[in-house]
């Protein structure tokens, strides 16, 4: 019976590397369900890696596990191995086959970035031009809640005509297209204030219509903060006096949680709250309800911009939809801020 | 002739300098100039600060056994949070690695007497207790720093103010010990070689340590920078980092970055160095491209430095930059892929030998392929927008720091503690230590790449309690870390005492610190070792490597 030759198993280990790494990369299951239009982009991303991964863990470690039994010293045997001393050649290869493939990732990874809108944030559809606009536009539906909103709102103004914005933008087949929403979203300790100018309505919760293109314009009060929506894999922290924009389309209606991710004190923990996407019908409807609900009395009349978070937070908590549990965490929150505050 | 020599110098040696015959136990707790007391000083203290990060990460990982934050006040959750990460990597890793191996290991094998500056050296080493001692300190006065190990304001201005001091102060000094460090390794390495060696001779440790001392020199004086425009910023009403008075709360995340970044690569190119060390020795065959891996660890060191953004792509960072520093960063893998496949090609066709030096060193290679991979994954920015600031950060960077830069520690210790002490460690005990610690990992830090995937951030006290079931078994593998030291300081205390007697060279080793006795003697050689082969020529005939000086066999036996 003749010999198998040597290159027939390499062959043979080689397609059965790739068919294990290809499936492994399409099945992994690691990541929560996309619920915007970046999510496939990035997941589409990680799963090329996680194929690449795969295949050299394998062959590594298969090279190292192969390596501990094939080679280990017998017993009585004290000679030394060969004498190899390297080959050029080989490592040539293995110079060469992961400089290609980070190129390639990295060329890759640039276009995702590209496609989920990285390059465009602040850019001239952006911030400045909104919030400059926003008042002459819906001057005569709103001007009696934009002046409500009083100062916070003049603040933002002047934060948002820097010409520098971080975050993620327009997608390039946006670009040309104001949003559909626009969210003025607070971090602080430890809770996210979502505001929306258009209509004057104040939440603790984010509220979003599917298939709309959100813009987020985001600040922190007191310390760094990150807005993040694991769904959306999208991320920003919000800087105090950096202004940043995070824009997307949600894709699927749903309840995800809005995380922070910044170390933001004791209770960073406890900063969460959610992002309700809904269908254009349910949001028109919570915008009407919203609108119809909100009177001048639970607005603060006192300017906001001097206050301490935990001074803010009190003021508008009536308006903001929270547990129990986080009310007790504020409470807890606003003791712990204001001894470390007194100087 | 030569024999004559021998017996005469030794004692010109010693009664020129007014030595001992040998170091008592007591001058290792004085301000000692040998480098190998100062090396043992800094192995010794920094696995005390070892046992001290590790009870935190056990507080730490008990309060995350539940959701709810029931087990530790959550300023106490931040502190140990804080501090254990400063600990593990000021007071832990750089100290043994770079202050423990490289001061023991250099001079020894590069044929010195000593390094060269060796009161700067223990000055360097005497910086590290009062840092410790200001650390802890720290948690008396105030509670500690609670904003972590990166201290960004200004959360880092408005919490704790006099604990942060403290934390900025014990960072200094440190810092500084690492500068002076840097110097001596360089000029070591540069000046006191046997002047039979060539730079392509040297034993790959010194290569790494080449590199790591730039790396430091370069690096750490920024770090100092940052925390000193910190403290001011704290105590004396600048504003340097406070945006509502012209700040810039950014500014302090580049600088800060700018060292802790190549800080990683001062963690892990001392234990690449180790790892090119024991493989050899213990394989029983040459290294697998010198050249490629003494080169590689210089990339390394000139990329790494290149690279800091990567931990601010959901910062204030724009646009071109979060590319700029994902191709950057994607570069890094390509010499540490090198470095990998070129131990994996010594092991290739080797006679190994499972010792429990040899059993982490595997160890550590079969961590790091998965740690670096995960770590490629992370430098591409629009996957790391989504799980910076997670868990999944949490699990690669333990994976490279303890399944990498811990693993290259114990590997290091159970492969040079019969030089530093004369004396063998026992074997068994050493493959109970590494089995736990090998299972330990796997079960702590793996499940934290999914958690981070599915949405747990990092540095929280209380999560999401869909969390729960991963979170516990993170907890058990803690557990069984926090349980797998317990073997290894028992060996190490016992072995240090009463284990077998090693002799010179008990590995039967190549490289020219097993040239001299176990514990070597004062000053190191009776007789500077004449080079009469290169540090890795296993399977060489060695008779026919007779070196320049051609008096191989007296010089090499003292």
């Amino acid at each position: 019976m003749k010999q198998i030759p040597a290159p027939f198993w390499t062959l043979v280990l080689g397609i059965a590397v790739t068919l294990i790494s290809l499936w492994v990369g399409q099945n992994h299951n690691l990541l929560p369900v996309q619920a915007s239009e970046q999510a496939p982009l990035v997941d589409d991303l990680f799963d090329v890696m996680v194929t690449i991964g795969t295949a050299l863990f394998i062959v590594v470690q298969g090279a190292i596990v192969y390596s501990l039994i094939r080679f280990r010293r017998r017993e009585g045997d004290d000679t030394d191995g060969p004498p190899i001393e390297g080959n050029l050649p080989l490592e040539a290869f293995w110079t060469a086959i992961p400089s290609i493939i980070v190129v390639g990732l990295g060329l890759y990874s640039v276009v995702v970035f590209q496609e989920m809108g990285g390059f465009s944030p602040g850019g001239h559809h952006g911030h400045g031009a909104m919030v400059a606009m926003a008042p002459q536009q819906s001057v005569i539906d709103v001007a009696p809640l934009l002046a409500q909103m009083g100062p916070g709102e003049n603040v933002d103004a002047d934060v948002y005509s820097k010409t520098q914005v971080y975050g993620f933008g327009a997608s390039p087949l946006m670009q040309l297209n104001q949003p559909d929403v626009t969210v003025n979203v607070t971090g602080m300790q430890y809770a996210w204030i979502f505001r929306y100018p258009d209509t004057g309505i104040t939440d603790g919760e984010l509220h979003v219509p599917v298939g709309k293109d959100v813009q987020l314009n985001i600040e922190a009060q007191d310390v760094i903060h990150s807005f993040w929506v694991p769904q959306f894999r999208l991320k920003q922290d919000a800087l105090p006096g950096e202004p940043a924009e995070l824009r997307f389309v949600a894709t699927r209606e749903g309840t995800y949680p809005v995380v922070c991710a910044e170390l933001c004190g004791a209770y960073h923990g406890g900063m969460r709250t959610q992002v309700i996407v809904h269908s254009p019908e349910d949001y028109a409807d919570w915008v009407a309800s919203r609108v119809a609900s909100a009177t001048p009395t639970t607005m603060v009349a006192q300017p906001l911009e001097d206050a301490t978070s935990a001074e803010y937070l009190a003021a508008i908590a009536p308006d903001l939809a929270k547990s129990p549990v986080q009310i007790a965490q504020m409470d807890q929150a606003q003791m712990a801020h204001g001894a470390a505050q007194s100087p | 002739m030569a024999q004559a020599d021998v017996s005469i110098k030794p004692t010109e040696v010693q009664g020129g300098h007014g030595h001992p015959d040998k170091w008592k136990w007591y001058d290792y707790f004085t301000f000692n100039v040998d480098h190998k007391v100062i090396g043992i000083q800094y192995l010794v203290t920094s696995f005390l600060f070892y046992l001290a990060g590790g009870f935190m990460a056990v507080l730490m990982r008990t309060e995350l056994a539940t959701p709810d934050s029931d087990f530790l006040s959550p300023d106490l959750y931040n502190a140990f949070l804080t501090n254990h990460g400063t600990i593990m990597i000021f007071l832990w890793i750089v100290p043994a690695a770079i202050g423990g191996f490289g001061n023991f290991l250099i001079p020894l094998m590069i044929g010195a007497r000593d390094m060269a500056f060796p009161k700067l050296n223990a000055i360097a080493f005497w910086l590290n207790p009062p840092a410790g001692a200001v650390l802890a300190a720290s948690f008396f006065l105030g509670g500690g720093a609670q904003s972590g190990w990166t201290s960004y304001p200004p959360l880092s201005e408005i919490t704790a103010n006099l604990p942060q001091t403290l934390w900025c102060v014990a960072l200094v000094m440190v810092g500084t010990s690492s500068i002076l460090g840097s110097v001596n390794f360089l000029v070591t390495i540069w000046k006191m070689r046997v002047p039979s060696m060539a730079w392509d001779q040297m034993p790959l440790f010194c290569w790494a340590m080449v590199a790591t001392s730039i790396l430091a020199l370069f690096a750490t004086p920024v770090l100092a920078a940052a925390l000193i425009l910190l403290t001011f910023d704290i105590n004396f009403g600048t504003s340097f980092f406070k945006p509502d008075a012209g700040g810039n709360v950014v500014v302090y995340q580049h600088l800060f970055w700018f060292y802790s970044h190549p800080a990683v690569y001062l963690m892990i190119l001392p234990i690449f160095g180790i790892m090119s060390e024991v493989i050899p020795v213990h394989a029983r065959k040459p290294i697998f491209g010198y050249k490629a891996i003494a080169y590689s660890s210089l990339t390394i060191c000139l990329v790494g430095l290149f690279v800091w953004v990567h931990h601010m792509f959901t910062s204030g960072t724009a646009p071109w930059m979060r590319i700029f520093f994902t191709i950057s960063t994607l570069i890094v893998a390509v010499p540490t892929g090198v470095k990998i496949f070129s131990w994996v090609a010594t092991l290739w066709g080797g006679k190994i030998r499972y010792t429990t030096a040899m059993l982490f060193a595997v160890g550590l290679l079969s961590m790091f392929v998965f740690g670096g991979l995960s770590g490629v994954t992370l430098g591409a920015a629009p996957f790391d927008i989504h799980v910076h600031d997670t868990y999944y950060v949490v699990g690669h960077f333990h994976y490279v720091l303890f399944g990498g830069s811990v693993f290259g520690i114990y590997s290091g210790i159970y492969h040079w503690f019969p030089k530093i002490t004369g004396r063998m460690l026992n074997e068994p005990l050493g493959k109970v230590h590494f089995v736990l610690t090998f299972i330990g990992t796997i079960l702590t830090f793996t499940p934290m790449h999914q958690l981070g995937m599915q949405g747990m951030p990092r540095r929280v006290a209380m999560y999401d309690p869909q969390f729960a079931d991963l979170n516990q078994l993170v907890t058990v593998g803690a557990y069984i870390l926090a349980v797998s030291v317990i073997p290894f300081y028992f060996n190490v205390i016992w072995s240090w005492r009463s284990g077998k007697e090693a002799g010179p060279n008990p590995w039967n080793a190549l490289t020219l610190e097993w040239t001299t006795d176990s514990p070597p003697i004062i000053e190191n050689w009776e007789v500077l070792p004449v080079l009469t082969h290169g540090p890795y020529e296993y399977g060489m005939d060695k008779v026919d490597q007779v070196g320049p000086a051609g008096e191989p066999t007296e010089a090499t036996q003292a």
